[in-house]
């Protein structure tokens, strides 16, 4: 592969995983916020794999394969089970859409602003597009935080994670494939336990909101 | 650039585009009508329709609402105007028309900026229920579109290193590599969502429409008549076709003539003619298959617009 056609590539796939990021502020069903986790499972393998190739790396290549196996379809079809029941909606977030947007704005600017160091730190090509990562980091943290479904939560959470992965994929050509698998065994376990206490939850008290989860009571 | 153009040449272009935009945007509506009429199982009249109805209106007495002021006749002539201005300087057929250099990407956003805000003061001026309202939803959608639109062509300038439109249309020909970068696909759909929201298409105004409660654009230009009201849809039509030119030739440049010569103006007008021609077409299919958005999630929409284009620059600041 040619250079500028690599640098090219990567840098679509790593502005699609910001993308996404900013689609799941976007979207308020969870359905299209959890197909949105899905694509961006997906952009992250393809940097994963381009990374992988372009320094003729099979660990890399192999944690690819984890990597979309893991997030572009297990976790999705768990988040998805999980909202099946109710086709719901976030009807009343903490901060409406269009706030939370241009926050979104902001907050991506402040992860610009403040990453040049790391930017020096990395002399590669693919050093330059870490502020990307931690863009999304910032914007994965926002739906944590801004949203009150905890499906919504859970994919905050996951969008952190698949922040993390990227800037390290992207600043040390990714961890060694154990820790990577490690990492995303224990991703998985976490959105299986949330998953079993929001159905417990759900079980015991019909609606799950977690705001209400505020005093201890015998 | 390469060498140069005879100014003659440059009015040439100048005059062919501003022709063109002129004659070929009533077309443009006539086109994605019969498009959309086809895909729904009608017959659809014919694509020259709109310039029937034109004619007619313009034949006919001209009439004015009592308590009008110099306002309200002002409004069509100055969104014409500012359209065919644009129309003059942008880079459609060639990358070198007359007025290129004052082609800045600041004064093409704020010449259409001044036609909204004409038609929006047009709105107020007759003091009906109807204007007022078409005019303050026109303003509250163009507050936050045209802002999205300026950041989304800021984006495409900074590779560039000029706000100039001619040079950031020349300088992404000389780079092809530039146009799959993620800073112009982004900017790509911020521009695409703006476009639809100045125009008054499908998710934000339905232009089928005088449906009372939904309206925005027909709301705002209710009290025209006769050959007011074939200015303001001159006006409006001449719009779309220098926005979607200008889409096309931003982000896919190719076949634009960089050259002087008859042969290569001609290849420049066949191609600008044709990338707009299917960009009506798509605009149609993407009607037929999209609802009206509540008006309410509107801003949403453009907000997310916004947020695309600031990405844009952001990205664009960042990957060389």
């Amino acid at each position: 592969m040619r250079a500028g056609s690599y640098d090219s590539v990567l840098a679509l796939a790593v502005g699609a995983v910001l993308v996404c990021a900013v689609a799941a502020l976007w979207l308020s069903s969870v359905r299209g916020v959890v197909r949105v986790l899905a694509a961006q499972g997906l952009a992250l393998g393809l940097v994963a794999l381009l990374l992988g190739l372009h320094v003729h790396d099979t660990a890399l290549v192999a944690t690819a394969g984890v990597v979309v196996g893991l997030k572009a379809v297990v976790i999705p079809t768990l988040l998805r089970r999980v909202a099946g029941e109710t086709h719901s909606r976030e009807t009343r977030p903490l901060v409406n859409v269009p706030a939370s947007l241009v926050a979104a704005a902001a907050l991506s600017l402040l992860a610009f602003s403040t990453t040049r160091d790391v930017v020096r730190l990395v002399p590669t090509g693919a050093g330059k597009l870490v502020p990307v990562g931690f863009a999304t980091l910032l914007l994965g943290f926002f739906v944590l935080v801004a949203r009150r479904k905890p499906v919504f939560q859970m994919v905050g959470l996951l969008l952190v994670d698949n922040a993390v992965a990227l800037i390290a994929f992207l600043i040390t050509a990714g961890v060694p494939f154990l820790i990577e698998l490690g990492v995303s065994l224990d991703v998985l376990l976490g959105v299986v336990v949330l998953m079993v206490l929001a159905s417990r939850l759900r079980a015991d008290y019909g609606e799950v909101d977690l705001d209400a989860l505020q005093e201890l009571r015998d | 650039m390469s060498g140069p153009w005879p100014a003659a040449t440059q009015l040439a272009v100048s005059t062919l585009q501003v022709g063109g935009v002129l004659v070929g945007g009533p077309l443009l509506l006539g086109l994605t009508r019969k498009v959309k009429a086809r895909l729904e199982g009608r017959t659809g009249p014919p694509v020259r329709q709109p310039w029937r109805d034109l004619r007619k209106l313009a034949g006919r007495e001209r009439t004015r609402p009592e308590q009008a002021s110099w306002i309200f006749p002002l409004a069509p002539l100055v969104l014409v105007a500012t359209a065919l201005v644009v129309a003059a300087g942008a880079p459609l057929v060639a990358v070198n028309p007359a007025f290129g250099t004052s082609a800045d990407l600041f004064a093409v956003v704020y010449l259409l900026l001044l036609g909204s805000v004409a038609l929006a003061l047009a709105g107020l001026d007759t003091g009906t229920a109807f204007g007022g309202m078409g005019a303050s939803r026109a303003l509250t959608i163009g507050a936050v579109a045209e802002p999205a639109l300026l950041v989304a062509v800021l984006a495409l300038s900074i590779p560039a290193r000029s706000s100039n439109l001619p040079a950031i249309v020349s300088s992404s020909l000389a780079h092809p590599i530039w146009l799959a970068s993620p800073q112009r696909l982004l900017a790509l759909g911020a521009f695409l969502i703006v476009v639809l929201a100045e125009n008054g298409r499908l998710p934000v105004d339905n232009p089928g429409t005088h449906l009372e409660l939904t309206m925005i654009h027909e709301a705002m230009v209710l009290e025209y008549a006769g050959p007011d009201l074939a200015l303001v849809t001159l006006g409006e039509s001449a719009r779309l076709v220098v926005l979607l030119g200008l889409l096309a030739n931003l982000f896919a440049p190719w076949g634009i003539a960089t050259r002087p010569g008859a042969a290569t103006l001609a290849v420049g007008a066949v191609t600008v003619v044709a990338k707009v021609g299917a960009l009506g077409v798509g605009l149609a299919v993407f009607e037929v298959f999209m609802a009206k958005l509540r008006l309410f999630r509107v801003p949403e929409l453009l907000s997310g617009a916004f947020v695309l284009a600031v990405l844009a620059v952001v990205v664009a600041l960042v990957v060389p």
